[in-house]
């Protein structure tokens, strides 16, 4: 990564020569997911062998939400040591926000044809909207809020704990009270989020029914245009000199003050863009599965999260997507075929990361190939990036 | 009595200085003053309380009591590490402490005098550091060769040497380093007391080491700390030879 943030110009490059060799094919791929998978869903005759049906379409945008979502986390465990157990909260939060909008686009069309309440509301004899559904029946609106509310949350979170220099596994267990202290605010049914059912039986989306083959395909390019821009956000953050500040950081946090960082402003920068990210994966995911009830912020996803970035490799972020649809890939199959050892061969899948392969996937695949060019004189832009990659943090900033 | 800090001509000033851990008195009522420009090695037995002073002037813990000044006028015992830092003191810390996953070249990259906040570092001026500066670092702490070498493969007398070019690129009015040649060979130790007394042309400095060869090499004044207070000041020799100081050095 050395001279990648600025060239011998001592200028900053364009964005585009800051992604490196696995980020071009992370791209590539995507890119011929959004092109492919719509093409064999519609263009594919239901008879053929290349047609895609549409639940995979939408099980695949499902995925490369969860690839989002790890991407964000990955952004402030990889390179901050960061570890949030509670990113499950943001990309339910984004969820919500798109699923107020979700549920005013029904309209008059609900059950009770109450033209302004939500079913749920007039089932439990509200007379008004509560203020904070107004303005969630513009797209535009909830779209923001979609960024806004995970932002402010992390922001605030952030700050407070950020500030008091809550590291380690305080920060940790910190996150996860946040997010269990929002699943049992969720579940209520007086704080006018549909409590335990959440918000569901959607129609519309921009005036396109939700349910609609071609809308699901339409959701599933969006979902990776989202992926693609949150890949070159965190790639453009992290090969900055912000992005090497995040891993002295990680690396040696109180070296770093000793420099003249103010340590908990960059902490605070990272954890609010990734919050947001999560909120977009969040709010991208609830039109495809068609719900979002209090169960997204429960605090075994956002460790499941974690497991993700594990598996695929921390600090890689091309990693972090990878491990995401792997994952899941392996949980859709398990939970269909075995479902009661899911859980445990997400646990031993853990486990056997931790011990054997601590870079992850990528990182035992950089490894590889670094092997191989051992030979050849050794490129040093490689080894640097391995060292980024680093997955044990090293204890520093010791006196 | 109130010193007269604007005026006396001390880039450091302390003064009733004590800090107790647990019940335990690391800093004892220590007074030490530092003249802009001057270069002062400060010895003393192993628990002497020198590195709870360097502790308490970049501020990672506060005094219980006392007055600790930086250029006369600013009072360090309000501040925090990063404001400490900007004003103008530099550090090195006993057990060296370089960015292990980043390039030599990067760690003096992130250590050079610029903007320090988020935003600079995302878009603005901390992107375009012109290459000659790091260089002239490297050059300086004989790391050249080495510049894209990871930080982590140094050996240790190069972490050392890595991270007193960190503290000059820094560019301080004060450096504080504690203990430069733990682990150096006496060639390397040679060169760090040379490269210090360069520093220390333009620069104040606070050299802590066990080293006696060493600190004769420096040739400055030196400070004795026993027991978290200053036990005897003056020249190597004076100190060498004072009864109070071999008592302490050899009574252990
Ligand atoms: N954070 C702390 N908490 C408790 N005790 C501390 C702390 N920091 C220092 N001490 C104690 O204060 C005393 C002075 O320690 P200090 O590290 O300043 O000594 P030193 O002169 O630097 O010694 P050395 O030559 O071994 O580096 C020691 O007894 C140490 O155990
Ligand atoms: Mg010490």
């Amino acid at each position: 990564m050395s001279g990648a943030g600025t060239n011998s110009m001592g200028r900053r490059p364009l964005l585009l020569s800051l992604i490196d060799g696995k980020g071009w094919i992370f791209l590539a791929v995507v890119a011929a997911a959004a092109v492919l998978v719509p093409l064999l869903n519609l263009a594919v005759p239901e008879g053929s062998a290349f047609h895609v049906p549409t639940y995979v379409v939408a099980l695949l945008g499902k995925y490369l939400c969860y690839a989002l979502l790890a991407l964000a986390l990955d952004l402030v465990w990889g390179y901050c040591g960061i570890l949030s157990l509670g990113h499950g909260a943001f990309f339910a939060l984004g969820g919500y926000a798109m699923g107020m909008y979700l549920m005013r686009q029904i309209g008059p069309r609900g059950v009770y044809a109450n033209p302004l309440l939500p079913d749920f509301m007039v089932f439990l004899n509200w007379k008004e909207l509560p203020w904070y559904w107004h303005g969630f029946d513009s797209f535009p609106f909830a779209a923001l809020m979609v960024l806004l509310v995970p932002g402010l949350l992390a922001l605030v979170f952030g700050w407070l704990a950020f500030r008091s220099r809550v590291t380690g596994v305080y920060l940790s267990i910190m996150t996860q009270a946040m997010t269990f202290a929002l699943l049992l605010a969720f579940f209520r049914n007086d704080m006018g989020f549909g409590g335990n059912n959440g918000l569901t039986d959607f129609k519309d989306i921009l005036g396109f029914n939700v349910q609609a083959q071609t809308t699901r395909c339409a959701l599933f390019v969006a979902t990776a245009i989202a992926l693609v821009l949150g890949y070159l956000v965190a790639r453009y953050m992290v090969t900055s000199t912000y992005g090497k500040v995040l891993v002295a950081i990680r690396d040696a946090e109180s070296r770093t003050r000793f420099l003249g960082y103010r340590v908990e402003t960059y902490k605070v920068v990272a954890f609010v863009v990734s919050a947001m990210m999560a909120g977009v994966a969040g709010a991208l995911y609830v039109p495809q599965v068609g719900i979002i009830n209090p169960s997204e912020f429960s605090p075994a996803n956002s460790i499941e999260a974690v497991i993700w970035v594990a598996v695929g490799g921390r600090g890689t972020l091309v990693g972090a997507a990878l491990g995401a649809v792997l994952v899941n890939f392996g949980k859709t199959y398990l939970t269909g075929a075995l479902p009661e050892i899911w859980l445990f061969a997400l646990g031993l899948l853990f486990v056997v990361v931790t011990l054997f392969l601590p870079k992850g996937i990528v990182g035992l695949l950089t490894q590889k190939r670094q092997q191989r060019q051992e030979i050849s004189p050794r490129d040093e832009s490689l080894a640097a990036e391995a060292g980024i990659g680093e997955a044990g943090a090293v204890e520093g900033g010791k006196a | 009595m109130i010193p007269d800090r604007g005026l006396t001509n001390t880039v450091l000033y302390l003064d009733g200085v004590s800090k107790t851990f647990d019940g335990f008195r690391a800093i004892n009522n220590l007074a030490l003053t530092l003249e802009h420009g001057e270069m002062r090695a400060i010895i003393g037995p192993n628990g002497a309380g020198k590195t709870t002073m360097m502790d308490i002037i970049t501020g990672k813990t506060k005094p219980d009591e006392g007055d600790v000044y930086f250029d006369g006028t600013t009072d360090l015992t309000t501040l925090d590490e990063a404001s400490i830092a900007n004003l103008g003191i530099g550090r090195k810390f006993q057990k060296p402490t370089v960015f292990e996953s980043h390039t030599v070249a990067d760690n003096i990259r992130l250590a050079l005098k610029d903007e320090r906040g988020p935003w600079s570092a995302l878009f603005g001026a901390r992107n375009r550091i012109a290459p000659e500066r790091i260089e002239h670092i490297l050059e300086i702490v004989r790391l050249i060769d080495h510049h894209e070498r990871l930080a982590a493969d140094l050996s240790h007398g190069q972490k050392q040497w890595l991270e007193i070019g960190m503290l000059l690129a820094q560019d301080p009015k004060l450096l504080l380093v504690d203990e430069p040649v733990a682990g150096m060979t006496d060639a390397e130790t040679a060169d760090t007391a040379r490269l210090l007394r360069e520093i220390a042309r333009d620069h104040s400095v606070v050299v802590v080491e066990h080293d006696m060869a060493f600190v004769r090499d420096l040739d400055c004044k030196v400070t004795v700390l026993h027991e978290g207070s200053v036990l005897a000041e003056g020249t190597i020799d004076a100190v060498s030879s004072n009864e109070r100081v071999i008592e302490v050095y050899l009574g252990r």
